[in-house]
């Protein structure tokens, strides 16, 4: 299967089984969709899936994972309860336009797998949309980021039936934000699901993308996401992760930004088995800018990974990227940044930084800073630290009367604001504030409620008000 | 007796800093601990206020009749115990309001107190702030950070009227302070003195023993008192330096 003479995992076995025989029933139809099928199975019988003899996979090792043939093909649940029946995330004051996804369909009434609204806003099923939007999909579906692009790109495409579908028209501002929540309700599934984000010029946009559990099932989720932005095209794109110790969850999100479009995305883990993040963002047109911010807090065994790889294609562009983490107990932490400045791409401005805090001896950080600069008029930056929480601030505020508990606490609740303080809706930040501090506080758990769910605490919270709001 | 300090060692890292320190302080009284550097007046600050890394091997501190050498320093601090610090840290991200606010509730939840209420607290803020003529909005500036040394030190005795300790150590409270500054420190020492409090001062110079005036004046040298004397023995010092000091009790 695999050029290098590796072992086949048991999930190997099972996605090529499937694989193959889907491939075969579709070998009389043929379609882009088809080539595009084909294209990826041959990607994977060459590579399989990811494992740390790869430089980009050196450090997070899925390999105890794929021996359960999770199975990548699920049943379409059909609609007969609402969303809040099966899991409530309706956030008290937070506004928002709810769709889900159920074990990697998309979870709707009939009526509404796909909306379009009077201002030319389409909402829905990537699924349903495919055949009834065919002109966004030729142009952006794929194209963003590649079938081949990697091992995760090539599975997703051999599995992926739907997912969600979003477009912005020219000059439409979107007010209400669109929530995405994903569920699985049944054990052993792979799932894939690949979603599309296309923004028109001068348009603006704001999504959230939450991966949640509802149980302690173990699942293996492999999410696809692809943005395009216009000229002038604003999207800010926040991502909740509060999953279960039994789900690896990979991520990845691939962006094409034209002339002066604005990038920002925030991206919350607070709880999984493993989790990797890929943000692949391309800076295409000048005078594009991307703010990418990132807040782990992870603790038993838990792993997470954050790849961010910035391209910087074309001149007078702006990337920032911040990540922080508190790690605690065993859990281990990757970052990864890779700036990469395209020849042409003089007056480029790119920063990176990693903090983190480890809480225990046994915690881990593999951070790594990459730039690959070709430009000779550029400013970058990066920055890396580990350590652990400041003695002279914990002696400072216990000296005022706070006890070592309180004080380790507020220390860690300061660190990750620099993060949540940059989330621009107010009532989200005040939910995501509460769990950050029920998260450090070890309170948080993936109980049957939404991440955003977490407005009514069931204990008082300390340092709730801050007063500098008054 | 209010701190009964007996013997005291001393060590950080297995050096003994404080050989046999005495002192003893009564309410209503100001202390004032003088000497050249290095001879453990920053230590005597971290010892009484229970930092880690300081270890007692010998010797007790008695406060309000009790052995605090095994109390913890927010144990110490609510029950009255404050550090006016040389170096104030900075902690990005912790609002003044927040840590302040978390403080007094600390302390009102030490004495079984509800917790103050929001309106109370901002109130007795801007009471406190006007003390030590704090004019900036502290709400919205994390602790100490980019605050001058005069408003750091300022920020040290605002955080002293709002906590109202019964023993208050000032350390080099004076230094990086100019004359101006030097004086609303002073202001705000003076008007927090009661016959309920005393005040241990550590300083190096005799500057702020103008303003701050002590009832006793100690002289510590080799990590204990050396001599001990009326508020005289300050401008004493000014005069000659510490030389005689060295000289009389020998170089380090």
């Amino acid at each position: 299967m695999k050029s290098k003479n590796k072992i086949i995992t048991p999930l190997e076995k099972e996605l090529l089984k499937v694989a193959e025989a889907k491939v075969l029933s579709l070998e009389k139809k043929s379609g882009s969709d088809f080539e595009e099928l084909h294209k990826a199975l041959k990607v994977f019988k060459e590579k399989g899936l990811p494992d740390k003899n790869l430089e980009k996979w050196r450090n997070t090792d899925l390999f105890e994972w794929y021996q359960k043939p999770f199975s990548p093909v699920a049943e379409k649940e059909k609609f007969t309860k609402e969303v809040d029946d099966i899991f409530q995330c309706t956030v008290q004051g937070f506004d928002s336009n709810v769709v889900s996804i159920l074990n990697g369909h998309y979870y709707s009434p009939e009526r509404t797998t796909l909306q379009s609204f009077k201002n030319g806003l389409i909402i829905g099923s990537l699924a349903k949309a495919k055949t009834q939007y065919p002109q966004y999909f030729k142009k952006y579906y794929n194209k963003i980021a590649p079938v081949d692009t990697n091992e995760i790109t090539a599975v997703n495409t051999l599995f992926a039936e739907d997912g969600v579908f979003i477009y912005v028209p020219d000059g439409v501002e979107v007010e209400l934000p669109v929530q995405l929540i994903k569920l699985v309700n049944k054990r052993g599934l792979m799932l894939n699901t690949h979603n599309l984000i296309v923004l028109g010029k001068n348009s603006s946009f704001t999504f959230l993308h939450c991966d949640d559990s509802i149980n302690h099932d173990d699942s293996f989720i492999n999410t696809l996401t692809e943005v395009h932005l216009g000229e002038n095209a604003s999207l800010d794109l926040y991502k909740l992760q509060n999953i279960n110790d039994e789900t690896v969850l990979l991520n990845s999100s691939f962006f094409s930004m034209e002339r002066n479009s604005r990038l920002k995305v925030n991206v919350l883990t607070f709880n999984g088995g493993s989790i990797r993040n890929e943000l692949h963002v391309n800076l295409n047109g000048e005078g594009a800018e991307a703010d990418l911010s990132g807040l782990y807090l992870m603790d038993k065994k838990q792993h997470i990974d954050n790849q961010v790889y910035v391209n910087h294609n074309a001149p007078h562009c702006n990337s920032n990227e911040v990540f922080k983490g508190i790690l605690d107990e065993e859990a281990s932490a990757v970052f990864n940044g890779y700036i990469f400045v395209e020849r042409d791409a003089q007056k480029t401005n790119a920063f990176q930084r990693n903090n983190n805090i480890l809480m225990t001896s046994t915690a881990k950080v593999n951070t790594m800073p990459f730039l690959e600069i070709y430009a000779d008029d550029v400013q970058c930056s990066h920055g890396a630290t580990v350590g652990q929480l400041d003695n002279e601030a914990m002696f400072y505020l216990m000296q005022r009367g706070i006890p070592f508990e309180d004080a380790r606490m507020l220390l860690m609740f300061a660190f990750a604001a620099e993060i949540t303080d940059d989330i621009k809706i107010e009532t989200l930040k005040t939910n995501i504030d509460d769990m950050v501090k029920k998260r450090l506080r070890g309170e948080l758990s993936i109980c049957d409620r939404c991440v955003l769910h977490c407005t009514t605490p069931d204990k008082p919270i300390e340092f709730e008000i801050d007063l500098s709001k008054i | 007796m209010l701190l009964n300090i007996k013997n005291l060692h001393v060590a950080i890292n297995g050096k003994e800093i404080l050989k046999g320190f005495n002192l003893q302080v009564n309410k209503g009284e100001i202390h004032a601990i003088m000497g050249p550097n290095g001879t453990g007046k920053s230590t005597l600050a971290a010892a009484i206020t229970g930092r880690e890394g300081y270890e007692i091997t010998e010797g007790e501190i008695i406060y309000k009749g009790q052995v605090i050498n095994d109390w913890t320093p927010d144990k110490r601090a609510n029950e009255g115990v404050f550090l006016s610090f040389q170096y104030p840290v900075e902690i990005p991200g912790v609002s003044m309001t927040n840590f302040m606010r978390t403080a007094l509730n600390a302390k009102r939840q030490y004495q079984g107190l509800p917790q103050m209420k929001a309106g109370e607290f901002l109130k007795l803020m801007e009471q406190k702030k006007k003390l030590v003529e704090i004019t900036a909005k502290l709400t919205n500036r994390s602790v100490n950070e980019g605050f001058s040394g005069g408003e750091k030190k300022k920020n040290e005795i605002f955080q002293m009227a709002m906590l109202e300790p019964t023993l208050a150590i000032l350390d080099e409270t004076d230094s990086g302070l100019d004359i101006d500054a030097l004086k609303v420190v002073a202001k705000g020492v003076n008007e927090l003195k009661s016959d309920e409090n005393a005040f241990v001062v550590i300083t190096h110079y005799q500057r702020l023993l103008d303003y701050i005036v002590p009832d006793f004046v100690h002289v510590m040298y080799g990590g204990r008192i050396v001599k001990s004397g009326g508020k005289g023995l300050a401008l004493e010092l000014e005069e000659q330096g510490y030389e005689w000091v060295k000289e009389q009790f020998g170089e380090e």
